[in-house]
C-alpha cells in the first residue's frame, strides 16, 4: 500500500523588538545569565505587565504579509502550568482571540512549481527563561524570559519533508525581508515543532499525529520528517498503531524518540489576563503597518538599477528572492564597487548555494565579507584568480577574506624585485615565444605572462607583470 | 491631647508651623506602638531606627514645613504592598523572609508628598479572608474588644489607625477588606474606583478586583491621602488616565439636592437589629442635612457572593503560582522539582488560601470552565448593570456595611461560608467596580462596638461619596469616639 504524509508546523519566532513584550528589559543574546531582568520578568509579587506596542506591530505587519485577517479585537490570556523557566508559572499567550487568523505561504517545489501553505493563524506571548544543568544543581538564566514570541501555526498542508523545508524557507524570507525577526536559529530566534502523520493515499481521514520536537535548523526538520514518516509508514505496515504522543529529535542519532504520552496533555486553564487590556486595532494601526510592508520586486527593481548602476538583468536576479536582496544591500552599502558585488553573487555565491544545497540565509559568509572581498581586488592585494581561492574557503570556514589572505600568504606580489626573477626566468625558459614576440606576434606575450604566474604560483600582479615582460622584450 | 491622637489634618497644622517635628511625630507613635501593640498585634513588622532615620531626613529637607501633602507623617502599610528593603510577606510563611526590591507605585507617592514609611500591618494571608485570623502571624484584636476580630483582610491598618498606633494606613480592599475592617474598627475606609489607583507593587489576590485605598480618622484625611495615591501609572494597563480632582475641596459642598439610593435587597433578614437602627439612624441624619432619599434595586445582589468566590479564586489560582521555591520566598526541598513545589506550597500557604487556589483552578478547568468561570463573568456583568441603572436615579448609594458588627475570635473560623457571608455587601462593589467608603455611625449598647455606614458611588465619582461621608460625619461625634486600651 502506498501512504502519504500529512504535516503541520508550529514555528515560534522571537521578534526583533529593543524590549521584552511586557517591560522595559533590552532582549540581548548572549549576555551574562540574569543580568537583563526586572521584578516584571522575573516574576516578583506585585509586578505588572504592560504590553509592547512594538511587538503588536511586527505581528500584524507578519499577518499582512501572509495575508492574514489581522484582528480589529483581541486579547491576551494566560496558559497556566508550572516549570521553571516560567517566572510567574503562566504565561501570558493569546487563546481564541489572536492578533492574525488565517493566512497563507507560497512555498516553491521542484521545477517552477509552487503551493499554497495555509495559515490557521499567528499569536503574540511571551518567550520562557532558559534552564541550566549541572552535576547536582539546576540554574535559570530569566535573560530570555518576556522576549516577545510569535507563534505561527501551519494548517496540515504538507506532504513530505521537502515541502516542510520550502516552507520554513519561505517563511524566514518573509520574517527577514519584513525585518520581523532575524530568525537565527542557532540564537533560538526561530524555532520549529511539527505535527506529523501518515495514511495510505486516497484516504480523507488523517492518521493519528505525533508531535516532533527539538528540531534545531531547516535542514534538521527535514531529516527529522523523512524519519518520523518512515517510522510510522513501516509500523503501519507492520500492522502496528500510531499513538498519538510527544517525540524528540536527536539529530545525532538520527532518530525520534518518546518523550511524553497522550496521558499526560495539559489541562492549561487559559482565561482572559485581568492585568492587560484588551488590544483594538485600529484604522491608524493597520494603515502603518502597512506602510511597513518590504518593497514590491518590480519597485526594487527599478532602485538596485538608479542605485548601484545595475544592469537590468543583474537586477532582476538579485531581487527574485527577498532575502537575496537583502543580502545584496547590505553588501553593496559596504562596497565602493556594488557592480562588482552583483557579479559574484550571481555567478560564484549563486553557484555555490546551488552545489551545496542551501540557501542565502544559511550561508557563512557575511555580506559585508563580500564586500571586503571586492574591496581586496580593488586595491590590487589579491588577484581575481587568487579570490576565487579566497571566495570558496570564505564558503566554507565563514572566516573574513582577510584573514583568510593573511593565513595562507595569499597577498598578491607587488614587489617589482621578486616578479623581475621570474619573468627573466620565464623569458630564457620559453625562447621561442619570445622570438614570436620579436617576429610581431604581440599575443606570444600572454603566454609569458602565464609561465610568470604560474612560478608566483598565481600571487603576481598580472597588470605588473605585463608591464615588466615588455620592458623586457622591448629593451633588447 | 497626646500628639498620636491627631487626625492628619491636624498634624500637618503643627509640622507646617514647625510646632512639631516628623521625628517627633513618628516618636510618638513608635511610643505608642510600643505601649499597646503587645495587646493588639496590629504590626507584623517595625524598624523605628529607620523610620526614624527618615523622619530626621525630612525634618532636615525642610518638607515637614512646605507644602507637601504628607510632609512628616508617617504612614502604615498592609503587608501585601512592596516598600523597597522591607519585608513584603503578605502575613504568608512562603513569603517568610523576602524584601521588596522596589517600591511600589503608591509608595513612591507617598514617599514623594514626604511621607514616613513607619511600618507593616497584620492581614489575612495573601488578603483572603474577613478577620486576620488567616494571617501565619496570629490574629489582630479588635480595639473596641480585644477578644474580637478587628475584620479583613487590612484588619492590622484598620486597627493600627483605630488605635491611635498610625494617622493613617494603607490597606487593600478586594471584596470589602478595607471597608469591613474600618466599619468593625470605626474608623474611615475607602475603597476607589478599580483604575484609579494603581495596583503596581500590590502582591495581587485577584487583579480584576484589587484596588489599594487609605484608612484613616476623619472622611477629611481620606480626600488628603486620596489626593497623594490617585493618578495614572504606566506601569498598570489598567490604572485609568483621567485627571485627579482636589478631594479635599470638594468636601464642603453638603449633600443639599443630593439624591441617595437605598438598595432594597440590602436590608435584609437576619442583620443586626442594632446595625439596622443605626443606618437607618443616619440615613434620616442624611435626609435632615437636604438629601433626598429614594428606594433601588440591585437585583442580581443574591448572587455576589457566589459571582466572587468564582473570579476572586481562579484569578488567584493563578496569581499565587509564582510562589514556588524557585526566585525568592521559602523554599522545601525536594526529590525533583514537582516535589519541591509541592512541598513548598505545601508548607507555605495556610488552609485558607489552599482551599481557594483549588476552588479556584476547579472553575477553571477543563469542562467546568464555562458553567463557572465564564457564567461568573456573565453575571458579574448583571450586577455592574444594576449599580449602572441605580445610579440613572441617584448620585449615591447608601447600605450598611457589613451586616453585623466585630464577631468573636474563632466564631467563624470552622464555617468559611459564614465568614464570606460577612462580606456581602462590600463584594458587589468590588465586581462593579465602583468606589465606595465606609465611615462609623454608631455603637451597639453593649459590648459597645462600631457600626460601619457604606457610601457608594458611580465610577471615578469619590468626589460625591466623599463629600456625602464628610457632611455625615461633621454632623456626628461617632469619629471622635476612641476605645480605651
Amino acid at each position: 500500500m502506498q501512504y502519504e504524509a500529512v504535516i503541520g508546523l508550529e514555528v515560534h519566532v522571537q521578534l526583533k523588538t529593543k524590549s521584552k513584550m511586557f517591560c522595559g528589559c533590552a532582549v540581548e543574546f548572549g549576555a551574562e545569565p540574569n543580568t537583563r531582568v526586572c521584578p516584571v520578568c522575573l516574576g516578583y509579587p506585585g509586578a505588572l505587565p504592560v504590553m509592547n506596542e512594538d511587538a503588536v506591530r511586527k505581528t500584524i505587519l507578519t499577518g499582512l504579509m501572509i495575508g492574514s485577517d489581522v484582528a480589529r479585537f483581541s486579547k491576551w490570556d494566560r496558559k497556566n502550568y508550572f516549570y521553571p523557566d516560567m517566572p510567574k508559572n503562566y504565561q501570558i499567550s493569546q487563546y481564541d482571540l489572536p492578533l492574525c487568523l488565517r493566512g497563507a505561504v507560497e512555498i516553491k517545489l521542484e521545477g517552477s512549481q509552487t503551493k499554497s501553505v495555509g495559515v490557521t493563524r499567528a499569536h503574540l506571548e511571551e518567550d520562557v527563561a532558559k534552564n541550566f544543568h549541572f552535576d547536582t544543581t539546576s540554574g535559570v538564566d530569566f535573560n530570555r524570559a518576556g522576549t516577545p514570541l510569535m507563534e505561527i501555526v501551519s494548517e496540515p498542508d504538507m506532504r513530505s519533508p521537502d515541502e516542510a523545508f520550502a516552507y520554513l524557507t519561505a517563511l524566514k524570507e518573509i520574517l527577514i525581508s519584513g525585518g520581523i525577526s532575524d530568525c537565527d536559529m542557532e540564537k533560538g530566534q526561530l524555532r520549529c515543532d511539527s505535527n506529523v502523520s501518515v495514511r495510505p493515499v486516497g484516504q480523507k481521514e488523517f492518521g493519528e499525529k505525533v508531535e516532533i520536537k527539538n528540531m534545531n535548523t531547516i535542514s534538521g526538520v527535514r531529516r527529522a520528517l523523512a524519519y518520523e514518516i518512515q517510522r510510522q509508514t513501516a509500523a503501519l505496515q507492520k500492522g502496528e498503531a500510531i499513538s498519538q504522543e510527544t517525540r524528540r529529535w536527536d539529530d545525532a542519532a538520527g532518530k525520534t524518540f518518546v518523550m511524553r504520552t497522550k496521558e499526560y496533555a495539559h489541562d492549561y486553564r487559559y482565561f482572559p489576563e485581568p492585568d492587560l487590556m484588551p488590544v483594538a486595532i485600529s484604522d491608524e494601526m493597520l494603515a502603518a503597518a502597512r506602510r511597513l510592508l518590504p518593497e514590491l520586486p518590480e519597485a526594487k527593481r527599478q532602485r538596485f538599477i538608479k542605485q548601484y548602476g545595475l544592469p537590468e538583468y543583474d537586477a532582476s536576479v538579485l531581487v527574485a528572492e527577498a532575502t537575496l536582496a537583502v543580502f545584496y544591500e547590505q553588501a553593496a552599502q559596504a562596497s565602493k564597487n556594488p557592480k562588482a558585488v552583483a557579479n559574484w553573487m550571481m555567478t560564484d555565491l549563486l553557484g555555490k548555494l546551488g552545489e551545496a544545497k542551501t540557501t542565502i540565509m544559511e550561508c557563512s559568509i557575511k555580506p559585508e565579507q563580500l564586500a571586503e572581498l571586492v574591496s581586496l581586488i580593488d586595491s590590487g592585494q589579491i588577484s581575481g584568480k587568487i579570490a576565487k581561492e579566497v571566495f570558496a574557503e570564505m564558503f566554507h570556514s565563514g572566516k573574513s577574506p582577510a584573514a583568510i589572505v593573511t593565513e595562507k600568504g595569499l597577498v598578491q606580489v607587488s614587489d617589482t624585485g621578486a616578479l623581475e626573477s621570474f619573468v627573466e626566468e620565464a623569458i630564457a625558459k620559453n625562447p621561442k615565444s619570445v622570438a614570436d614576440f620579436r617576429a610581431g606576434n604581440a599575443a606570444a606575450i600572454n603566454f609569458l605572462k602565464g609561465q610568470v604566474m604560474k612560478l608566483s604560483k598565481g600571487k603576481a600582479n598580472p597588470q605588473l607583470v605585463g608591464e615588466l615582460l615588455l620592458r623586457k622584450l622591448n629593451s633588447k | 491631647m497626646s500628639l498620636y491622637t491627631l487626625t492628619v489634618h491636624e498634624l500637618r497644622a503643627k509640622l507646617r508651623r514647625g510646632e512639631v517635628s516628623a521625628r517627633e511625630a513618628t516618636q510618638a507613635l513608635l511610643d505608642r506602638i510600643r505601649t499597646v501593640d503587645s495587646k493588639l498585634k496590629a504590626y507584623l513588622w517595625l524598624n523605628p531606627e529607620d523610620a526614624l532615620a527618615q523622619a530626621d531626613a525630612i525634618d532636615r529637607s525642610g518638607i515637614a514645613k512646605n507644602g507637601k501633602l504628607l510632609g512628616g507623617v508617617p504612614i502604615a502599610i498592609k503587608d501585601v504592598i512592596n516598600v523597597d528593603g522591607q519585608p513584603c510577606a503578605c502575613a504568608s510563611k512562603i513569603l517568610k523572609g523576602h524584601t521588596s526590591v522596589y517600591d511600589a507605585f503608591v509608595v513612591q507617592r507617598l514617599r514623594q508628598a514626604g511621607a514616613v514609611l513607619l511600618g507593616r500591618t497584620n492581614m489575612d494571608e495573601f488578603a483572603m479572608g474577613s478577620s486576620t485570623e488567616n494571617s501565619s502571624w496570629g490574629v489582630t484584636r479588635n480595639p473596641w474588644d480585644l477578644e474580637r476580630i478587628p475584620g479583613g483582610s487590612s484588619g492590622g491598618s484598620a486597627a493600627a489607625v483605630a488605635a491611635d498606633e498610625a494617622f493613617a494606613a494603607l490597606g487593600s480592599d478586594t471584596g470589602g477588606s478595607i471597608r469591613q475592617p474600618a466599619s468593625l474598627c470605626g474608623c474611615v475606609g475607602l475603597k476607589p474606583t478599580y483604575g484609579r489607583v494603581s495596583r503596581y507593587g500590590l502582591v495581587a489576590f485577584a487583579s480584576s478586583l484589587d484596588q489599594i485605598g487609605p484608612f484613616t480618622k476623619t472622611v477629611a484625611d481620606t480626600a488628603l491621602m486620596l489626593r497623594v495615591l490617585a493618578g495614572h501609572d504606566q506601569n498598570d494597563s489598567t490604572s485609568v488616565p483621567q485627571s485627579v480632582p482636589n478631594y479635599t475641596a470638594a468636601l464642603g459642598k453638603g449633600v443639599k439636592g443630593l439624591r441617595i439610593g437605598l438598595p432594597k435587597e440590602y436590608f435584609i433578614e437576619g442583620m443586626d437589629r442594632e446595625v439596622e437602627a443605626a443606618v437607618r439612624a443616619a440615613i434620616q441624619k442624611l435626609q435632615g442635612l437636604g438629601a433626598d432619599v429614594v428606594e433601588i434595586s440591585l437585583p442580581h445582589t443574591d448572587y455576589a457572593v457566589a459571582v466572587y468566590y468564582l473570579i476572586a479564586t481562579a484569578e488567584a489560582s493563578a496569581n499565587l503560582a509564582r510562589f514556588d521555591g524557585v526566585r525568592y520566598g521559602a523554599r522545601v526541598t525536594g526529590e525533583d522539582v514537582i516535589d519541591m513545589y509541592g512541598k513548598t506550597r505545601g508548607a507555605g500557604f495556610g488552609p485558607e488560601v489552599k482551599r481557594r487556589i483549588i476552588l479556584g483552578t476547579y472553575a477553571l478547568s477543563a469542562g467546568y470552565y464555562d458553567a463557572y468561570y465564564l457564567r461568573a463573568q456573565k453575571v458579574r456583568t448583571l450586577i455592574r448593570q444594576d449599580f449602572e441603572k441605580a445610579f440613572e436615579k441617584c448620585d449615591v448609594v447608601v447600605t450598611p456595611t457589613s451586616p453585623e458588627v466585630a464577631f468573636r475570635i474563632g466564631e467563624k473560623a470552622d464555617d468559611p461560608l459564614k465568614m464570606y457571608l460577612s462580606d456581602i455587601f462590600t463584594i458587589s462593589v468590588n465586581l462593579a467596580g465602583i468606589c465606595g467608603v465606609s465611615l462609623p455611625c454608631g455603637f451597639t449598647a453593649s459590648p459597645r462596638l462600631p457600626i460601619g455606614l457604606q457610601v457608594l458611588g458611580k465610577p471615578f465619582d469619590e468626589e460625591t461619596v466623599l463629600r456625602v461621608a464628610h457632611a455625615y460625619e461633621q454632623a456626628t461625634e461617632w469619629h471622635k469616639q476612641r476605645p480605651s486600651l
